[in-house]
């Protein structure tokens, strides 16, 4: 059964600074379902960043034509005027980035930025609300000792332990969408495992449709159902996670799981 | 709180002197050994002694006490000034910096314009229409040291804007404003710190100029610029009326320089 959270309809984004326009995204449709995490894999500069900028209404439109219909829950946000915009954002979409050193704000505390949110959408909530919200946010990122990382400044936390931070101050209005923009690009193997574990049980607790955004293929196998490839702007082909490793269609993805390292071939050295 | 020998020397020889300076102007404030105003037929150019610790003017008045008085007068001038300036330079740098655009075009290049006046003609073209005083001056000063803050919080802000942690606060529906002031300001303050202390500096050497053209605090009262100008006709008669003005805008320049040194280097 179908239950539909969001809709792209031929998405184009070009970008107009320089003399010639450049297309980035041309021609992407997508449907994401309620529940369901979908991979958005392809190499660097085949837009997918910028696909997930587009639904998050992140992108700064002065410069850069954008067309197509981005329909969150039915309701049109790719056109959609700031203060639309600012009662969904946040409340229900929720973004992680790639870079824990430059997603935290390194002269608030922890705390100050995971309740953020809270401020924004929940402002009937009393301050000691806010604190128990945060810590079990915090709690459900699995972070020991939420109480005393509340506290702390990002530069003294891991870039893991960042990442699981951004994950809480994304989640704790419960979105029903989040984004995870290359989230563990950054981090080292163990680390990218466990932040792929913990994406899927927030996924499976609360119901959470996760957009993942990756280059690591192995790791899109693990989390996601259905994948996207995408090569030059453009959706090269679409399909349940298992189908496409096993029977990749196009040439693109061919040489793409080809590209995963393995342990055999690695052997041979 | 860190250990006092673990801060750079600089910044401790520049918080001592300051600390020193702060503690006369705060003594000026309620107590002098004499009335800074009060003549004294018998004690005119008097040499620095045991009564007068710095001598006395021309008028006879102790110059310890006008000193004391005048870092008065020109410390909160000189404050006044960088309050206007940071607090106009910090909105105006925060949102061309923050917005980009047709605003950044138009505040930046009146900006521009106040930045290639000179600060002494402007003081004069504002003395000429409201007349002289302090207050005037102070609006001056403050309006000519606008741009630099200005300069300097947008180029920060242009830094701040696109950080990951500014999208995510957009994201999250957090208005503009609250971005700008809640989020982004508090990242430019140690930027801002140094250049507040650089620009209090400038300010006290240009209230001293303007004292010492005579637009800027009047007689009788004293303030270091205006000693100074009192002082250079009896230069080589008493050097002593010349030297310790000087001197104590010498000490507190150097204060502040020496504090903004340490603090941009720890």
């Amino acid at each position: 059964m179908e239950d539909l959270l969001l809709e792209i309809k031929d998405l184009n984004i070009e970008f107009h600074d320089h003399d010639a326009p450049e297309r980035v995204v041309s021609g992407l449709s997508m449907r994401l379902n309620r529940g369901e995490i979908l991979g958005i894999v392809g190499e660097s500069g085949s837009g997918k960043s910028m696909t997930a900028m587009a639904i998050a209404g992140l992108l700064r439109r002065h410069d850069m034509k954008i067309s197509g219909e981005i329909y969150f829950e039915g309701t049109e946000i790719l056109h959609a005027g700031r203060s639309e915009l600012r009662r969904l954002q946040g409340d229900d979409i929720g973004i992680i980035f790639q870079e824990p050193m430059t997603s935290l704000n390194p002269v608030k505390k922890i705390g100050w930025q995971v309740e953020e949110s809270l401020r924004i959408h929940r402002p009937q909530l009393s301050r000691e609300q806010r604190y128990a919200l945060a810590i079990e946010c915090l709690k459900s990122v699995e972070l020991d000792e939420p109480e005393v990382i509340y506290k702390k400044y990002p530069h003294e936390l891991s870039g893991g332990m960042r990442q699981r931070v951004m994950t809480a101050s994304a989640m704790i209005c419960d979105p029903r969408l989040l984004i995870a923009d290359e989230p563990t690009t950054a981090l080292d193997v163990t680390i990218q495992l466990q932040i792929v574990k913990l994406l899927q049980k927030l996924n499976r607790e609360k119901n959470t449709s996760i957009l993942f955004i990756s280059h690591d293929l192995s790791l899109v196998r693990k989390l996601c159902g259905r994948i996207l490839v995408m090569h030059d702007g453009r959706v090269v082909e679409e399909g349940d996670s298992h189908e496409i490793f096993t029977h990749p269609r196009q040439a693109y993805t061919k040489e793409l799981i080809g590209a995963i390292p393995r342990m055999e071939k690695l052997q041979q050295f | 709180m860190k250990k006092w020998k673990a801060y750079p020397v600089n910044f401790r020889i520049g918080a001592v002197i300051t600390g020193i300076m702060l503690l006369l102007i705060v003594i000026g404030f309620f107590y002098t050994p004499y009335n800074p105003t009060a003549m004294d037929n018998s004690a005119k150019l008097a040499a620095p002694g045991l009564r007068h610790i710095m001598g006395c003017d021309n008028f006879g008045r102790d110059i310890f006490s006008r000193v004391l008085k005048g870092m008065g007068n020109t410390f909160l001038i000189a404050l006044a000034t960088v309050v206007i300036g940071v607090v106009c330079g910090t909105v105006v740098g925060a949102f061309t910096g923050y917005y980009g655009g047709w605003l950044d075009e138009v505040l930046m290049r009146v900006n521009d314009v106040v930045f290639a006046f000179p600060s002494i003609l402007l003081a004069l073209v504002f003395v000429s229409i409201f007349g002289t005083g302090k207050y005037n001056v102070v609006l001056a000063l403050g309006i000519a040291f606008i741009p630099s803050f200005a300069r300097i919080v947008r180029g920060e802000f242009i830094k701040y804007r696109d950080m990951d942690y500014v999208k995510s606060a957009r994201l999250a529906g957090v208005s503009n404003l609250r971005i700008i002031f809640v989020h982004i300001l508090p990242n430019t303050l140690t930027v801002m710190l140094s250049s507040v202390m650089i620009g209090f500096n400038n300010a006290v050497l240009a209230e001293a100029g303007m004292s010492y053209l005579g637009i800027g605090v009047q007689p009788p009262d004293a303030s270091l610029g205006s000693m100074l100008s009192e002082a250079q006709t009896y230069l080589f008669s008493a050097p002593n009326y010349a030297v310790f003005p000087g001197l104590m805008i010498i000490l507190m320049v150097l204060g502040f320089s020496l504090l903004a040194d340490g603090i941009k280097e720890r």
